[in-house]
């Protein structure tokens, strides 16, 4: 079948700024057949490029960073020095191109240098613009610098997550970040759609600390109805009983929930364990709470025996559910995002075969694509602007030169 | 920006912030909810306001006729449906697409439409294990952990409004519908950064971190993240980097402030210290008097003094801490609502800012009768057949 153009076709995105929570919107937009171009500058690469590993075989590199490449794939990647007058002017050809720019830049730095919202609207008078931050463009705090893995702790889901008597817990990187990308990508697609229809741009002003808290928004809810404080309860639930993370063999774990005395039934008699069955500290969901310890201790000791992959596919079978604790190496052969293609995995020039990651959703007519693996710093300067923005060779070698491109 | 749109939102809690996110980007979102559901429940609130509510049983011949009505005139259908569930094989997308060749028709699940493991359930829990997410949380020889607020379903709610949003760019290009097909699994994938990028290019396997921050020395050292203060804990780290140094000079600036004894860390010279360097027993003795300081103080002495001195670090805060917090204040962030005994109930607001304004939330869903009349009349049902569906349906209620 031969397949028509992708759903953002034609929609032209530059970014300015870097580390995740700006790239991963274009990266997303890019996904589904948005032109992305990603600028940068030799003298400050994104930060994602040196700052973060992991590096092709360990070894730091401008081009060998995976964490990079991981949140660039099928973007366009420039080079334009916004300190030099060239290269300002080449940055607001860009914007002049642009039918969105995302910028994650601390608040007031693009107004700065002369490709604030105001400025660049004057000649792209229907560009969006999407700014994402720690706090959002205004307010008390809003010129506070911070990682996405603390600001994971001040929207409450480092201090929800642990055991009740023990202290808070990392989340792997900067968890928020990605929250606010995936909900400013909607924003941004939003504001699109209605300058597909009106010809009106907008400024969007999105706060990462305030899209987390949509991820909050049960807990914040019954606190200003109730007073009822969200606490760490490790894996508890305050309906299911069991409701938790299990050892078995080999090291693997097995996660699995009972939210009714049928499904407890399930899990015992898949189990097999009819002393499990007939225990009245069990026999209700009530008694199961208030037996829960017990209960998981039981639970720990019969499934330490077995295969955490053979009995959430037997439990499954019986209605309960459960799923294998899915480690970062077991992502790569789950057979869910297996079909799903998941992971595609493309040639880099330097890192060479590298796994991408596709967004949570797809679509049936317009799927999808991982349409080329990340650029290189300033590796499609040539194509970027001669031939998306017509500089003619001449102009190209002047700008060349004067160091714009540096 | 999304005003001229309309959105049918038959999901369960696994796709509510969808239509959430869709109405504050301007949708007039629809909410079907069966008579029986609690619409009063505080998960149900928080994920369903600023949506219309429409009390209808999609599951009773009657309920299902009335909403395949409404499917026609609108340009998104949200669902849940379990994949192979025979009383939701009318939510296939090729019939559903038969009474609406424009429809954007998204369907979350939790690990996806198709597959060998498409009918496996999930609750939050199963969902967060298979996205990866709970092997990176907790402490390292422990067990795996959850968020205890739950997660999953706000990941799909989010990637679906996403491509709910990329199908209707489409659509208003060439007319053309299609299915949207989400999984939670898939969604929580992101929430991992970087990690898997350990395991594809070099092999290595990210663990839980724990409480501490491991990997980043060449003597195995590990740094804590999280203090004791006053009334919780903090979240603060030695770091590198320029952003690190500042950030240490400005603590030890404000511990000598505070007239406290800076111990070891009066020898050093922030901008010759190397974090990769440093032995556990270097890091014990610099840590010691951090504790000692951040035992002294409030979460909320600490937010405003790492703010005043442009520090890195942040309180772990409660949602009491957020609900009094005075950046979300002076953006407006919070939006007062009318619950329904009366009273007044505090909400997330829009979660963006356009053109300086943050959208207002529009509704609080009610289910009330007139409500439901004005729904059913906006889509083309007359006087009579609007008493029929009320009718009908209160009948199941009853």
């Amino acid at each position: 079948m031969t397949r028509g153009p992708q759903a953002l076709a034609g929609t032209k995105v530059v970014e300015f700024g870097g580390y995740a929570a700006g790239p991963h919107i274009g990266k997303m937009l890019a996904n589904f057949g948005a032109t992305v171009v990603h600028v940068e500058s030799h003298g400050r690469p994104d930060g994602f490029r040196l700052q973060y590993p992991p590096f092709k075989d360990g070894i730091a590199g401008a081009n060998r960073g995976g964490c990079f490449a991981f949140f660039n794939d099928s973007k366009y990647g420039v080079t334009v020095d916004l300190k030099k007058a060239k290269g300002l002017e080449l940055a607001r050809r860009l914007t002049d191109w642009a039918d969105l720019v995302v910028e994650n830049m601390r608040p007031g730095v693009m107004a700065r240098i002369g490709l604030g919202y105001d400025e660049v609207r004057r000649t792209n008078p229907g560009l969006v613009m999407l700014s994402t931050c720690n706090m959002g463009q205004t307010g008390p705090r809003a010129h506070t610098p911070g990682f996405g893995s603390q600001l994971s702790s001040l929207a409450g889901f480092c201090g929800t997550t642990g055991e009740p008597d023990g202290p808070p817990m990392l989340l792997y990187g900067p968890y928020i970040d990605f929250i606010a990308s995936v909900m400013g990508c909607s924003a941004a697609l939003a504001a699109l759609e209605q300058r597909r229809r009106t010809g009106s741009g907008t400024c969007i002003d999105l706060s990462q600390y305030e899209c987390g808290l949509h991820f909050m928004a049960s807990a914040l809810l019954a606190y200003q109805r109730d007073g009822t404080i969200a606490a760490r309860n490790g894996n508890r639930d305050s309906t299911a009983a069991p409701h938790g993370a299990y050892e078995c063999q080999s090291g693997r774990w097995l996660a699995l929930s009972c939210w009714s005395d049928a499904e407890f039934n399930a899990l015992v008699a898949t189990l097999g364990c009819r002393v499990l069955a007939e225990d009245p500290r069990f026999a209700s969901i009530e008694a199961r709470h208030d037996n829960v310890q017990t209960l998981d201790d039981a639970l720990s000791e019969i499934l330490s025996e077995l295969d955490a992959e053979q009995t959430a596919a037997a439990l499954q079978g019986n209605g309960v559910r459960a799923y294998p604790v899915n480690t970062v190496a077991d992502l790569f052969g789950d057979p869910q995002l297996c079909e799903r293609r998941s992971w595609r995995t493309r040639k880099h020039e330097e890192i060479g075969e590298q796994a991408y990651l596709m967004p949570g959703f797809d679509l049936s007519l317009t799927p999808g694509e991982v349409s080329r693996p990340a650029p290189l710093l300033g590796g499609d300067n040539d194509i970027v602007f001669k031939e998306f923005l017509g500089l003619s060779e001449d102009e190209f070698q002047a700008y060349t030169a004067a160091e714009a491109f540096k | 920006m999304l005003g001229c749109h309309k959105v049918l939102d038959l999901s369960g809690q696994l796709g509510w912030l969808a239509g959430r996110m869709l109405a504050d980007l301007g949708a007039d979102v629809i909410k079907i909810e069966p008579p029986c559901v609690a619409v009063d429940a505080t998960d149900w609130r928080a994920g369903n306001v600023n949506k219309r509510l429409l009390r209808l049983d999609p599951a009773s011949r009657a309920g299902r006729k009335v909403v395949q009505r409404m499917i026609r005139r609108v340009d998104v259908l949200i669902e849940t449906a379990s994949p192979g569930e025979p009383g939701d094989a009318w939510l296939q997308f090729e019939r559903l697409s038969r009474l609406n060749p424009g429809l954007v028709h998204v369907s979350i699940t939790p690990y996806g439409s198709h597959g060998p493991r498409a009918r496996w359930r999930g609750s939050d829990l199963e969902i967060m294990a298979a996205g990866g997410a709970m092997a990176l949380a907790g402490n390292p020889d422990g067990t795996p952990l959850r968020i205890s607020v739950p997660q999953a379903g706000s990941w799909a709610g989010a990637h679906a409004a996403c491509g709910a949003l990329v199908a209707l760019s489409h659509r208003t290009a060439c007319g053309k519908g299609q299915h949207v097909d989400v999984s939670a699994q898939a969604s929580v994938l992101v929430a991992l950064a970087h990690a898997p990028t350990f395991f594809d290019i070099l092999g290595e396997v990210p663990g839980r971190a724990g409480s501490h921050i491991t990997g980043r020395t060449v003597h195995g050292a590990v740094y804590r993240a999280f203090w004791r203060c006053k009334d919780g804990y903090i979240n603060f780290v030695i770091y590198g980097g320029p952003a690190g140094r500042r950030t240490n000079k400005a603590l030890v600036a404000w511990m000598c402030e505070r007239g406290l004894d800076l111990g070891p860390l009066a020898a050093i010279d922030w901008d010759m210290f190397d974090p990769k360097l440093a032995t556990q027993s270097e890091v014990d003795r610099i840590e010691a008097p951090l504790a000692a300081f951040f035992a002294g103080i409030t979460k909320y002495e600490f937010l405003e003094g790492a703010c005043e001195r442009e520090m890195l670090g942040y309180p772990a805060s409660t949602v009491a801490d957020i609900a009094s917090d005075p950046q979300l204040e002076s953006r407006a962030f919070w939006q007062d609502l009318p619950d329904s005994s009366g009273g007044i109930e505090r909400h997330c607001g829009a979660y963006y800012i356009a053109d300086k304004q943050r959208p207002r939330i529009r509704n609080s869903p009610a289910a009330s009768k007139s409500d439901s009349a004005d729904i059913l009349r906006e889509f083309g049902f007359s006087a009579r057949e609007v008493e029929a569906v009320l009718m009908t349906e209160t009948m199941e209620v009853a």
